[in-house]
């Protein structure tokens, strides 16, 4: 599996002053996922987006993308690298033509090829009848594609988004994240987001971080839509002792709270009722619910939450 | 090399894009124009007294090229406020941050794209003296020597102004402050017309102790490896001051 990961970053740890943004991130990437990074505001999303794209230094750790180490040998790794920050890095004096064009040629794109590309990027964001019209001229949505253009020229292996869809009205939401799905079944994507439904709609995997920590990695479908059952304990047990019939795994939440996650069609809750009397575990809360990406972000990032790995 | 190429072009392009290299052409073409006429009209009035040793390339060169030198003084950082204040400001530094490129290079393509104006300026100053040229005997070395001192400050102007540009995120703090230093530096003459341990080098630092001499034609290379070392040093510097931004 290593051999097809194109972005991998060790440990990422950012320190402002005794303030610290970004703790031990670590990630993989592999061709053709779209990973969906989640987080209140200010839990450290930007600096690790800035962190993955060379435009902050870590503290320590390392980005690899496709092995080549962007510490050591920046200019080889940007190379496969494209990124859109939260405010598109637009000039509002230049034509979208003019623009793409100056973007294709810092990317190393020979003179050839580079109406070939830009013509390519503008098809892919539907630019093309923006050509050679000014981009502060433009609409906040458009000039958010010409953003997102500027990111995908040189057909790069690892695309980073932070907030593509921030500030756009519902239709061009939808667009730009249709554009997303398009642009991650040959590329792999990295988003930014803190609107949950965008994550669901367009991501296959999504990590949450809370105050620079990772506490959530998993793949959507794997999580999502499926029964849960909320428990909480006053005289919290041991996690093996909740493993009853049909428990494919447990979550230890914060505040004596576990998460049981269920096979189809399986319940529990009787047997927990009876575990929870005889052993005095003094059951306070009970319910069985269907788990969204909500309920999971809102119980991770409201409480001191705990790193849960993934199947 | 490329990228240098690519990024020079492109700051360029926004130069002459923007209103402001038009404007501050139009208004230092009309003040040298004015300025060129007065020295030849003073020329005419006194051309009795003028020998073999004065002419008017001296009052070209004296007069005119050294009216421009504060000029520029004062337009220069208008020009150079943007160039790293302003893509900080609206965030499109990051473009050129996570692009496979280095800082020297950045550094580098931007400061070339400044020079084209530098080249532009220096051009229209070259042009005026030039429509003497079927009616008057010029001395054209001279007038080369001033030219090349002209652009050679104006060049250093451009690299401090850059420097400066750098350390901010506000163009108009980077434009009182590059002017600030200008001034400054121009000025390091000063306390050394008094006779105290520091004044040769004081005279030696000073922008403008340099530029007399080629601005009357004298062409001494200390002087141009004075104003290339200026500028060098500012470069490297603004290189440190965007690697410190990452960090």
């Amino acid at each position: 599996m290593d051999s097809d990961s194109l972005i991998e970053a060790r440990g990422l740890t950012r320190r402002y002053g005794p303030n610290l943004a970004v703790g031990d991130l670590n990630l993989t990437l592999r061709k053709g996922e779209v990973l969906g990074l989640l987080g209140p505001n200010g839990a450290g999303k930007s600096t690790s987006m800035k962190m993955l794209t060379g435009n902050l230094a870590p503290t320590s750790g390392d980005v690899l993308i496709r092995g080549i180490s962007l510490r050591e040998s920046p200019q080889l790794a940007k190379r496969h690298l494209g990124y859109l920050p939260e405010q598109p890095p637009v000039y509002p004096e230049l034509t979208v033509d003019e623009y793409l064009g100056f973007c294709a040629g810092l990317h190393g794109i020979g003179k050839k090829q580079r109406a070939e590309a830009v013509a390519d990027a503008k098809r892919d964001c539907g630019l093309t009848h923006m050509s050679s019209r000014l981009i502060g001229n433009l609409s906040k949505g458009y000039q958010q594609r010409v953003g997102l253009a500027q990111a995908i020229i040189h057909r790069p292996d690892v695309i980073v988004l932070d907030e593509p869809t921030v500030g756009l009205d519902p239709i061009q939401i939808r667009e730009i994240r249709s554009l997303i799905a398009e642009l991650g079944k040959n590329h792999s994507v990295i988003l930014s987001s803190h609107i949950l439904p965008e994550i669901q709609a367009v991501c296959g995997r999504v990590m949450i971080i809370n105050a620079g920590r990772l506490v959530y990695d998993a793949h959507i479908d794997a999580h999502l839509g499926k029964k849960g059952l909320v428990a909480q304990f006053a005289n919290a047990p041991a996690a093996s002792e909740l493993q009853f019939t049909g428990v494919q795994k447990v979550d230890i939440g914060p505040a004596g709270r576990f998460l049981l996650e269920l096979a189809d069609g399986a319940d529990p809750r009787a047997e927990l009722v009876n575990a929870a009397v005889q052993r005095g575990w003094g059951l306070l809360e009970l319910r069985l619910e269907t788990r969204t990406l909500e309920e999971i972000f809102v119980e991770l990032t409201s409480g001191d939450a705990t790193l849960r790995e993934a199947a | 090399m490329n990228a240098v190429w690519t990024i020079a072009r492109h700051e360029a392009r926004r130069i002459f894009v923007s209103p402001l290299a038009w404007a501050v052409l139009a208004v230092t073409q009309v003040i040298f124009g004015w300025v060129y006429i007065g020295m030849l009209m003073q020329y005419l009035q006194n051309y009795q007294t003028a020998d073999q040793y004065t002419g008017v390339s001296d009052f070209i060169g004296g007069g005119l090229y050294g009216t421009a030198t504060i000029v520029l003084l004062l337009v220069m950082p208008l020009m150079t406020m943007r160039l790293f204040a302003e893509e900080r400001k609206s965030n499109t530094l990051t473009l050129l941050f996570s692009a496979p490129v280095s800082l020297t290079q950045i550094v580098l393509g931007k400061f070339f794209g400044l020079l084209s104006f530098v080249g532009a300026l220096v051009l229209l100053l070259a042009a005026m003296p030039a429509a003497l040229l079927p009616a008057v005997n010029l001395d054209l070395g001279r007038l080369g020597a001033g030219l090349l001192g002209l652009f050679l400050i104006t060049m250093s102007f451009g690299a401090a102004g850059m420097f400066i540009s750098s350390l901010t995120r506000e163009p108009t703090i980077a434009a009182i402050g590059s002017f600030g230093l200008l001034l400054l530096v121009w000025l390091l003459r000063m306390p050394a017309q008094f006779d105290n341990g520091f004044k040769s080098v004081l005279e030696y630092l000073s922008l403008i102790s340099h530029y007399q001499d080629l601005i009357s034609g004298l062409f001494h290379s200390s002087d141009v490896v004075y104003y290339l070392l200026f500028t060098a040093l500012f470069l490297w510097l603004t290189v440190l001051r965007l690697d410190i931004e990452r960090n």
